[in-house]
C-alpha cells in the first residue's frame, strides 16, 4: 500500500506534468513546484477522489489571508499529507 | 436561445438535484448575426457556443445544488468533444450531471444531444465564488426562473 506522500505527489506528476523525482515532502505546492491556483483545483479534485474526503480549501485559503496561518502549514507537501491523514481519520472515526 | 445575449438554454425538462443532474433543452435559432460569420454562406453552431450552453446547463445544476448562495464560474474546460455539426433551427438536448463537489470548486460533465444523436461533450471546472453583488444573484434567479427552475422547491429540499 503507498503512503499517502506516494500517492498525493503521484497525482502531482500527473496533473502538473511535473517530473516525480522533483517531487519532495518538503516541497512547497506553490513556491517551489510553481503549482497555480486552477492546477490546485485538479490536483484537489484527485486527492479528494482517492481517499474519499473533502480538503477544506477555502478555510485555508481564508485562514492564510487572516494572517491564521502560513502557506507552509497547508502547501508543504508533508504537512498537506498530514493534513489529509488527519481528515482520512477524522471521516472514519 | 438567444446566442447575442448569450442566453444559451431555453427551459429545464428535468433536474434532479439529489443525484444530481439535469436536462434542458436549447433550440437553435434560424437566424443570428452569429451565422454571418460561421461561416458565410454555410451556417452552422460555433463548437465554442455549444460549450458555453453546456457550462450553462451544468452551471445552473451547481447554482441550484447551493441554493444560490455563490456564483459558479467557469475556469476549466477538458476532453471537449465536437461529435457532429450542428445548424440553425436544431433543438438541442443538454444534459449536465456533478461529479465533484470540493470546497470552492466543483467539476461536471456536460453533454448535448441532436435528434438523439451525441453532439458534443467535455469536463467543466467551475470556481464557486461569492457573488460580486447581492443584485447578481438576484438577476441570475430571475433567469433560472425563466428557464423553469422552481426556487421555492429549492429552499425546501435545503
Amino acid at each position: 500500500m503507498s503512503s499517502t506522500f506516494d500517492t498525493v505527489a503521484d497525482i502531482i506528476a500527473e496533473t502538473c506534468d511535473i517530473p516525480r523525482d522533483e517531487i519532495k515532502p518538503e516541497s512547497h505546492a506553490i513556491n517551489d513546484l510553481e503549482i497555480d491556483s486552477l492546477d490546485f483545483l485538479d490536483i484537489a479534485f484527485a486527492i479528494d477522489k482517492a481517499f474519499g474526503i473533502k480538503l477544506p480549501l477555502e478555510q485555508w485559503t481564508q485562514e492564510v489571508n487572516d494572517g491564521k496561518a502560513t502557506t507552509d502549514q497547508y502547501f508543504v507537501l508533508n504537512n498537506l499529507c498530514a493534513r489529509i491523514d488527519d481528515l482520512i481519520v477524522a471521516k472514519t472515526a | 436561445m438567444r446566442l447575442e445575449y448569450f442566453q444559451m438554454i431555453d427551459r429545464i425538462l428535468d433536474i434532479k438535484l439529489e443525484e444530481p443532474s439535469i436536462r434542458m433543452e436549447a433550440r437553435v435559432p434560424t437566424k443570428s448575426t452569429v451565422f454571418e460569420g460561421h461561416f458565410p454562406g454555410y451556417p452552422l453552431m460555433p463548437a465554442v457556443l455549444l460549450i458555453e450552453t453546456m457550462a450553462q446547463t451544468a452551471g445552473l445544476l451547481v447554482l441550484a445544488r447551493i441554493a444560490f448562495a455563490r456564483l459558479p464560474v467557469l475556469a476549466a474546460v477538458k476532453s471537449a468533444k465536437v461529435r457532429r455539426q450542428v445548424s440553425p433551427g436544431d433543438t438541442l438536448i443538454v444534459e449536465g450531471r456533478v461529479l465533484h463537489e470540493g470546497s470552492g470548486f466543483a467539476i461536471a460533465k456536460g453533454t448535448i444531444s441532436v435528434a438523439d444523436k451525441s453532439a458534443c461533450e467535455a469536463e467543466l471546472t467551475y470556481r464557486i465564488l461569492p457573488f460580486p453583488d447581492p443584485k447578481v444573484r438576484i438577476e441570475l434567479q430571475s433567469v433560472a426562473a425563466q428557464v423553469g427552475l422552481r426556487l421555492e422547491a429549492l429552499n425546501h429540499a435545503g
